[in-house]
C-alpha cells in the first residue's frame, strides 16, 4: 500500500492549523537534519488545556500531513493527552505503515509539540 | 572506444536476477557488486583464511600475498610511483581523517586550509577540527557549479597549507579542473599540500596521480563495484612519510618498550591492526572488473546517459525541473541533482520507489552547507548513473516523475 493515501494528500494540500500563533504561551522548533525538514509548533495553554495550536515550517507530505492531523487531534484537549502520545498513536492517526526513514518525518510534529510542552519558557525569537 | 553491452553486463550481477524490475539510480551512494567480486572474497574465506604479515605458515603467507598483490594493482590503476604509496583504509572518510590528523602536528595556528563550497561533509569536518574557523577558507561555487579561477588564484597564498577538494562533486556532478588547480596552487605556494577526494571520480573517470600531481588521493571500494568498508589513501612517499599515524597498535611498529615505540615504514605504519583482508581482495577483483570493461568506455557510456536524461527531463518537464550543476556534459559526471516543482525530495523518492521500483537519493547528500548556503534549497533529489544503467532506466525514471506529479498535483 502506498503511503500517499487520499486522506494524507488532502491534509498535505489543505492543512489545518497551519501558521504562527503570535500570542502563544508555548512554542518550539525542531529540524530533521537528514532531509532538511523544519517544524515549528505554537500552542496557547490555559489551565492545562491546549486552547489553540498551530504548526509551520517546511517539509515533505508526510511531515506536513501528520502535523495537520496531530494539531486537529490536540486542539481543545488536556496537555496530558499530548504528554502521553507515542509513536504508536501517530501510526494509528496516519493509518499507514512507514519505513524507518519516513517514520522520522511523521514523528517530527509530535516531538516538536512535546518539546514545547516541556519547555514552557522556551520562546524562539523569529 | 567500445560501446557497453548492458544486456550482457547485467548478467554479471546476481542482484539484477533477484530484482529484475529494479531501476537503480543511486550508484553515487554505493554501486552494485558483480558476482565475481563476491566470489573472490568467498575464496579468501574458503581457501586462505589467515591473518596477513603475522603467521610464518603457508596459509598466512598466501593471504599476505593476495593482500599485497592488490596494493600493486591499485598502484597501477591510479598510476602511482610505488606500491608503498598505497594505504588501505575503511573508506574515503577514514582516508581523509588519516591525512587531516596526520598533518595536525605540522600545522601552525595561522596556517590556512582551502576547500570548496561543494565539499562532502567528509572533506569538510576533518578540516574544521584542524584550524580556527577564520582560517578555513571556502571557495565559492557558481550557479552552474563551477570554480572561478581568478578567485582561486587569489585565495591561495603562502599561508595556505592545505588544498582539500573533491575531483567530482557528489551533488553537482562537476568535474573540477584538478590538474590546473594543483598547478596554480603549487605555483602560488610550492609547499602546499593537495588532498583530492576521489570518491566520485575514481570509479568513473581515468585518474592518474602523476599526471594530476596531487599529494594525496582518497577513494572508496564500494562506489566502484567493490565491497563496503574498504578504501584507499594514496600519498606521495615523501608526504605519507610525514603523517602522524591516527591509529597505533599492532603491525605498525619496529620496536616497542613500555616507555616508547618506534613505528615501521609506510604503508604499514598507517595500517594499524588486522586489515579488512577479504575487502581488500574484493577491491582488487573490482579493479580487474572495471579495467576489463574499460574506464574510458564507462565514462563514454555515462556521458550518453547524461545527455539523454538531461534532454528528456527538459523536454518533458521544461522549467518545472531545475537541474543543478554544469550544463556541459564534458564538465559533468553521471550525476543529476534536481528540484521538481515544489515537491519535497522525500516525497519524490518515496513515490518513485513505491510505484516504479526506482532508487534515487533524497536529502542533502552529506553536503548541508552547499544546499543551505549556495543552492538555497532544503534538499535535492539525486539520480546517479553507472555503466549498468540504460536509456530504458531513464525512460522509466521520467515516467515515474510523471506519476509523482499525478499524485502530488
Amino acid at each position: 500500500m502506498s503511503i500517499y493515501q487520499e486522506q494524507i494528500l488532502q491534509h498535505y494540500h489543505n492543512p489545518s492549523n497551519n501558521g504562527i500563533l503570535q500570542n502563544s504561551t508555548h512554542s518550539s522548533s525542531r529540524n530533521n537534519p537528514t532531509c532538511g525538514d523544519k517544524m515549528r509548533i505554537d500552542m496557547i495553554i490555559k489551565d492545562n488545556k491546549i486552547t489553540d495550536i498551530s504548526f509551520s515550517g517546511e517539509g515533505c507530505a508526510i511531515s506536513q500531513a501528520t502535523a495537520s492531523m496531530l494539531t486537529e487531534q490536540l486542539k481543545g484537549e488536556k496537555i496530558e493527552k499530548l504528554n502521553n502520545m507515542t509513536k504508536e498513536d501517530i501510526i494509528s492517526i496516519l493509518g499507514i505503515e512507514l519505513s524507518h526513514a519516513r517514520l522520522k518525518c511523521a514523528l517530527l510534529s509530535l516531538e516538536t509539540a512535546q518539546k514545547a510542552l516541556n519547555n514552557p519558557k522556551y520562546n524562539e525569537k523569529r | 572506444m567500445n560501446t557497453i553491452n548492458t544486456e550482457k553486463i547485467k548478467k554479471d550481477f546476481q542482484i539484477f536476477k533477484n530484482k529484475p524490475n529494479l531501476v537503480y539510480l543511486d550508484s553515487g551512494a554505493t554501486s552494485f557488486t558483480p558476482d565475481i567480486v563476491v566470489k573472490s572474497m568467498d575464496e579468501y574465506y574458503y581457501k586462505c583464511r589467515a591473518n596477513t604479515s603475522r603467521g610464518v605458515y603457508e596459509l598466512s603467507e598466501k593471504a599476505t600475498q593476495k593482500y599485497e598483490k592488490v596494493r600493486r594493482k591499485v598502484k597501477n590503476f591510479i598510476n602511482a610511483n610505488d606500491e608503498s604509496e598505497i594505504v588501505f583504509t575503511s573508506g574515503t572518510t577514514a582516508s581523509i581523517n588519516l591525512v587531516a590528523f596526520g598533518l595536525k602536528d605540522t600545522l601552525k595556528h595561522d596556517d590556512e586550509i582551502l576547500i570548496t563550497a561543494s565539499e562532502h561533509h567528509a572533506n569538510l569536518i576533518p578540516w574544521q577540527r584542524l584550524v580556527n574557523n577564520e582560517n578555513l577558507k571556502v571557495l565559492n561555487i557558481s550557479s552552474t557549479g563551477e570554480i572561478d579561477l581568478d578567485e582561486f588564484k587569489n585565495k591561495i597564498s603562502k599561508k595556505t597549507k592545505v588544498l582539500a577538494i573533491a575531483h567530482v562533486s557528489n551533488v553537482l556532478g562537476t568535474i573540477y579542473p584538478i590538474k590546473e588547480l594543483i598547478k596554480i596552487a603549487k605555483k602560488n605556494n610550492p609547499q602546499i599540500i593537495t588532498v583530492i577526494d576521489g570518491a566520485q571520480s575514481v570509479p568513473h573517470i581515468k585518474t592518474d596521480v602523476l599526471d594530476l600531481d596531487c599529494d594525496f588521493l582518497t577513494f572508496s571500494a564500494h562506489k566502484m563495484c567493490g565491497p563496503t568498508g574498504v578504501g584507499v589513501l594514496y600519498g606521495k612517499k615523501t608526504k605519507l612519510d610525514k603523517l602522524t599515524p591516527l591509529f597505533t597498535g599492532g603491525d605498525m611498529i619496529e620496536e616497542v618498550t613500555f616507555k616508547n615505540s618506534i613505528f615501521t615504514e609506510i604503508p604499514h605504519r598507517l595500517e594499524a591492526g588486522s586489515a579488512n583482508i577479504s575487502g581488500v581482495i574484493g577491491l582488487g577483483s573490482a579493479i580487474d572488473y572495471i579495467e576489463n570493461i574499460g574506464i574510458e568506455n564507462i565514462r563514454n557510456h555515462e556521458i550518453k546517459l547524461l545527455e539523454y536524461a538531461t534532454n528528456k527531463l527538459k523536454e518533458t518537464f521544461g522549467d518545472e525541473i531545475e537541474i543543478f550543476g554544469p550544463i556541459d556534459t564534458k564538465k559533468r559526471s553521471g550525476v543529476i541533482s534536481f528540484k521538481f516543482k515544489s515537491y519535497h525530495p522525500h516525497d519524490i523518492a518515496s513515490i518513485l520507489d513505491s510505484y516504479s521500483n526506482i532508487c534515487v537519493r533524497a536529502g542533502n547528500h552529506c553536503a548541508m552547507p552547499l544546499h543551505n548556503e549556495v543552492l538555497h534549497v532544503l534538499a535535492t533529489t539525486r539520480a546517479s548513473f553507472y555503466f549498468y544503467n540504460t536509456k530504458k532506466d531513464i525512460d522509466i525514471f521520467v515516467k515515474g516523475l510523471k506519476k509523482v506529479e499525478q499524485i502530488l498535483k
